[in-house]
């Protein structure tokens, strides 16, 4: 067994949390694969906020239209039910709390809710795009993420040091080896890779995991 | 009541030094592509229009439309939320460079503020960006016991907008997801010029599907054969 997720697992088990009939904003990159695991019987409805409602997969090679994209540019399809809206009704649903879900990439989560997953600093040119609206509003504010840095550091933590992107904002968090609720400001442990010790989770997470109750394994399969 | 002009450069005539200029479109899809070069040309040939500041998603890719205004250096400014893309060259050189000005916005807060300088209403609070950087030095207050961030509404003296069918009217229809800030603009710019596709005579768009009423819309020019970015990106075209 492997001794963490892929991303597409992780992408798996956080689609698996998405009920029948959710509106969801899935965040430009990774997140976007969340849409592929889609439990069998559940059809959730997919927002963009360039104005589409329930948009498809990606149409063949030859096939695009863009004058039909997503936030991230890619050329989408339509499902039937699907409607257009401007960008003012588009962020009425993100504000608004029209949405079930958001779901986010991240550079650091704090086990205050706290989220920073738009800026490295103060290098570069700065981009934000849709990321300070999505994660107010939405009732579920999740991220999907590796446990740790490429250098092997937390990247759940007491408290950001990158710049922010929402306050308080985030409630789960899938990453390469748990799933982590935020509750009262603090890291709740739900599901760990089942070969995983607890010790060695704490080892990996830059505060204090709070286990209430039972810890479920976290078993995906080969996607 | 006819809103038509006959022809590109007239349409983005009186757009002058110094103006603040909405330019509809999120990516390619919905960019006035034509508009934009027409202006480009007016520049080459006599120097002006410069000093622009200029309102969209994004800050232009390749070497079209708002990257190519930036490139020949008609842009001091520009509003944006994303001022990145597949080829943010031109923005990104001369961002690095001290040479243009940015202020970034997040893209709902972006779209709000378009919207309020168009319903006139001068501020309003938003949860957007609340504890950020982005919020420094903007008021602050708390209603029902959760903090927000006041913004300003955004006003232009001219908007550059796409459609799909326009009547001589002015009433507009957009196609798929190009719709995205067009309408917003075109309420909130002193001047709105749009390039449709068609011009169909009053009448022959169903009122029921009119997204922006003519009331918003001072000059119509028919472009037919109206050129995607993205296509002209994948040729190569270069207007700058």
């Amino acid at each position: 067994m492997s001794t963490k997720l892929s991303n597409a697992q992780i992408a798996w088990r956080a689609a698996q949390d998405i009920e029948d009939g959710a509106y969801v904003n899935l965040g430009i990159g990774f997140p976007e694969m969340v849409a592929k695991f889609q439990p069998p019987g559940r059809q959730a409805i997919f927002h963009t906020e360039n104005g589409v409602l329930n948009f498809g997969e990606s149409p063949a090679e030859g096939e695009e239209d863009w004058d039909l994209i997503n936030a991230g540019k890619k050329a989408i399809t339509l499902k039937p039910g699907a409607a257009f809206f401007h960008h003012a009704d588009s962020f009425a649903m993100v504000r608004g709390g029209h949405l079930d879900v958001a779901i986010l990439g991240t550079y650091e989560v704090a086990e205050n809710g706290d989220l920073a997953n738009w800026s490295t600093g103060p290098k570069g040119v700065p981009a934000v795009g849709g990321a300070m609206d999505l994660v107010h509003g939405a009732k579920r504010v999740a991220v999907i993420t590796d446990h740790v840095t490429k250098e092997g550091k937390p990247k759940l933590v007491k408290r950001c040091t990158l710049p922010l992107t929402g306050v308080g904002c985030v409630t789960r968090i899938y990453s390469s080896l748990a799933v982590i609720d935020i509750e009262n400001q603090r890291f709740v442990l739900r599901e760990k890779l089942p070969a995983l010790s607890i010790e060695d989770l704490q080892a990996v997470t830059g505060a204090e995991l709070v286990i209430p109750g039972p810890v479920g394994d976290l078993i995906a399969p080969e996607v | 009541m006819d809103k038509t002009v006959p022809d590109l450069a007239t349409a983005v005539a009186g757009i002058e030094d110094d103006m603040v200029l909405m330019v509809g479109g999120f990516g390619g899809s919905g960019a006035p592509i034509e508009l934009i070069h027409a202006l480009i040309d007016r520049f080459k040939a006599t120097g002006s229009p410069k000093n622009l500041t200029i309102v969209n998603n994004n800050a232009g890719n390749g070497r079209i439309g708002i990257a190519a205004m930036i490139d020949v250096g008609m842009v001091k400014k520009m509003i944006c939320s994303f001022p990145r893309s597949a080829d943010p060259r031109a923005f990104t050189e001369k961002y690095l460079a001290g040479e243009i000005g940015l202020e970034l916005v997040p893209q709902g807060t972006l779209a709000e503020r378009i919207r309020a300088g168009g319903a006139g209403i001068p501020a309003f609070y938003t949860p957007a960006s609340f504890g950020t950087d982005v919020a420094k030095g903007k008021p602050v207050a708390e209603f029902d016991g959760k903090s927000y961030v006041q913004e300003r509404w955004l006003k232009a003296d001219a908007a550059l907008i796409k459609a799909e069918l326009a009547d001589t009217m002015g009433n507009l229809t957009y196609r798929k997801a190009a719709r995205n800030f067009s309408p917003l603009m075109a309420a909130a710019a002193k001047v709105t010029i749009v390039q449709a596709t068609k011009i169909v005579s009053p009448g022959e768009i169903d009122p029921e599907g009119v997204i922006t009423p003519g009331i918003f819309v001072d000059r119509v020019v028919e472009v037919t054969d109206a050129k995607q970015e993205e296509a002209l990106m994948r040729e190569g075209v270069a207007y700058a």
